[in-house]
């Protein structure tokens, strides 16, 4: 019983997540045999996904099953040792992390990252940098369209930080802020970029339920209004069955399970590798 | 509005430390009140700030390391030097002379950095320390052999001797190998100095306070994160670097001009490290500290002659007195308390 349902689930080497849905939609990033090898440990492994251009796909398993590698491999930060991705079909082979960004894949990180010495303000400018168009010249001498460009800068770093409220912290040294407001800010980073896939690595770690529920309705406000991509590690359920059209399950680097929150709720086999993983967990 | 007015704020407290510098010794200077040696030193010493803030460019904004920025103030100093020998009958006016020399000086302590930082700078870790610490002694070893001679046919060079360039019998040598750039005509001026000294101030506070200084900063803050958001690395890494060395050039150019011979001896290691020493004691990252522990500990030894034996017991205890002001937390908690209440003064009287 439990073999009929895997081949309903998973259905390899299609790497489309839902393939009823996504027909319709273009894919915006396109992952193909993905794999990597840290000195023969397979972290992960014949990784296949589509996600379409406006999905929210989630990303889970048990800890170590590898997800934050499958993040680290799309955005180049590894680079895979199988495998392709293809970013609005374009193959990102030989890219770097800065290409690959460039080309629209922006993220956020499991463990903070930000630029702590400069303001808020500051770091999701770092973020519209590519978005600015003066150089070096223009900078030294002040010239007019420095400062054009720098106002125009301004007001949309604040327009940004406005999505999550936080437009009266600009001037806060990005260290100061509370652990929240933090991953708050990355993913504010993050869309500065102007992506068309936003990877967010445990947004919702170390929030409150409150803040989790905010997170959530915020997540869906930004795919509406960008109009972009979006895939989430988390391990809130909550969350990730409340907002994930998709999802992809993940046990030691291989994927067990694709679907729709139902069908991942009710699968067996993720089941079995969530409790296992506990067991694992408790000895 | 707001960004304009508060950008524009920041960094004028170095503009007005450094008039008031300039103020105080011209005053002391014209109604000779000023020693010899020291009137002597007010040239290095503005060399020597130029020198700190290009270093704090690249220690504290772009948080990497160099060990050898003395030896870009070296190529600056005798590129200027031979740029300005050179253009002698050419170029009579001093002060034009100076400038070309300055603005030569840069550019070829520039192409070093690109040349050291291209490689270097590829490559994450540490490496640019151990780097600039051989070329440092590289180019000096390198000075110490070169021999540079003029003639009315134009620029001779030797790696042998001074005879083996075969100047005509009007030629002179600018470069004696080991004995350094001789006969130098002294064209540096303290204003000079400090116009120069203004303009790499205004230089490094506009790249800072702009896309690239801000790109600097974040790799220095979190490079994963930097790469993460469209960010070249190794451009801005670069692009620090180079400008440091540009600046430190020129610094070399102001400063081997202010004699009559340099030997490049001058610009060993222990000159790279007293830099580095005014940098951290100034509070890395901090552009206002690397002005006053420059200034200062270059003062210092000329003030503490009368001392005589008690010189360099004065010295450390002011070294210690420095660092602990400055890389103290409450005593910098303080300073910028007061930084902030000057400039709010400022804002005050610009609004009313
Ligand atoms: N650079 C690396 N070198 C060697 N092994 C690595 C490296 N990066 C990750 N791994 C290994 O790959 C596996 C997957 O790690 P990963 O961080 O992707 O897990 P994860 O699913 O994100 O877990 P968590 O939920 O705890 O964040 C782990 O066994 C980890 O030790
Ligand atoms: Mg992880």
């Amino acid at each position: 019983m439990t073999e009929k349902k895997e081949t309903k689930l998973v259905s390899v080497p299609s790497t489309t997540m839902i393939p009823e849905r996504d027909i319709n939609k273009p894919l915006v990033l396109e992952a193909i045999h993905l794999g990597i090898e840290f000195g023969g440990l397979k972290a992960v492994e014949e990784f296949n996904i589509g996600i379409g251009a406006t999905e929210i796909a989630g990303l889970i398993g048990p800890n170590g099953a590898g997800k934050t590698t499958i993040f680290n491999l799309l955005t180049k930060v590894y680079q895979p040792t199988h495998g392709m991705i293809l970013l609005d079909g374009k193959d990102t082979a030989g890219m770097n992390t800065t290409q690959v960004n460039k080309e629209g894949i922006a993220r956020t990180f499991q463990n903070i990252r930000l630029f702590d010495k400069l303001t808020v303000e500051e770091n999701v400018k770092v973020g519209l940098h590519n978005h600015i168009n003066y150089h070096v010249p223009a900078s030294i001498l002040r010239t007019p369209k420095y400062w054009k460009e720098e106002k125009k800068a301004h007001m949309r770093a604040l327009e940004l930080l406005d999505i999550f409220d936080m437009a009266d912290m600009a001037d806060v040294p990005a260290a100061s802020l509370p652990y929240g407001a933090q991953r708050r800010l990355e993913i504010v980073r993050a869309l500065a970029t102007e992506p068309k896939l936003l990877l967010l690595d445990e947004p919702a770690a170390g929030m409150n339920p409150a803040e989790t529920e905010e997170l959530m309705n915020n997540i869906k406000k930004i795919r509406d209004e960008f109009q972009i991509a979006i895939m989430l590690i988390e391990h809130d359920m909550n969350l990730v069955m409340g907002i994930c059209e998709s999802i992809a399950v993940l046990n030691f680097g291989k994927v067990i399970a694709k679907g729709t929150p139902s069908e991942i709720q009710n699968n067996p086999q993720v089941i079995e590798a969530y409790l296992g993983s506990r067991k694992e967990e408790k000895a | 509005m707001k960004v304009l007015s508060k950008l524009s704020k920041r960094g004028f407290l170095n503009y007005a430390i450094v008039i008031a510098f300039y103020l105080v010794f011209q005053i002391l200077s014209v109604t000779g009140n000023l020693s010899s040696s020291l009137s002597g030193q007010l040239i290095p010493i503005v060399a020597y700030v130029i020198m700190a803030l290009a270093l704090n460019l690249v220690v504290g904004i772009s948080g990497e390391l160099s060990l050898g920025h003395a030896g870009f103030m070296s190529v600056g100093a005798f590129t200027g030097a031979i740029v300005a020998t050179a253009l002698q009958a050419s170029v009579p006016n001093g002060i034009l002379r100076l400038v070309i020399a300055i603005i030569f000086g840069a550019i070829f302590a520039a192409l070093m950095g690109v040349v050291i930082g291209i490689p270097v700078l590829r490559l994450n870790g540490d490496y640019l320390a151990i780097v600039t610490l051989a070329f440092g002694e590289i180019i000096k070893n390198l000075l110490n052999c070169l021999y540079v001679g003029v003639d009315g046919k134009g620029l001779h060079f030797s790696l042998t001797d001074a005879n083996s360039m075969n100047l005509e019998a009007d030629g002179i040598t600018i470069l004696n190998g080991p004995m350094g750039a001789l006969g130098i005509t002294k064209i540096s001026t303290f204003t000079s100095g400090i116009i120069l000294l203004l303009i790499v101030l205004f230089i490094i506070k506009n790249l800072v306070n702009s896309r690239t200084g801000r790109a600097i900063m974040a790799i220095r803050d979190n490079r994963i994160a930097a790469e993460a958001t469209g960010i070249n690395v190794t451009k801005y890494k670069l692009y620090a670097f180079v400008t440091s060395a540009a600046l430190a050039g020129s610094a070399g150019a102001l400063y081997a001009l202010n004699y009559s011979t340099v030997v490049p001896k001058k610009f060993d290691f222990n000159t790279s490290i007293l830099i580095l020493v005014f940098v951290v004691l100034g509070g890395i990252g901090n552009m206002t500290g690397s002005i006053i522990a420059a200034a200062v500990l270059t003062i210092l030894p000329e003030l503490l002659r009368q001392f005589q034996d008690y010189r360099m017991l004065v010295y450390a205890i002011v070294l210690i007195l420095v660092m602990l002001i400055t890389n103290n937390e409450k005593a910098r908690a303080t300073m910028v308390m007061l930084r902030k209440k000057i400039s709010r003064g400022k804002g005050k009287e610009a609004q009313s």
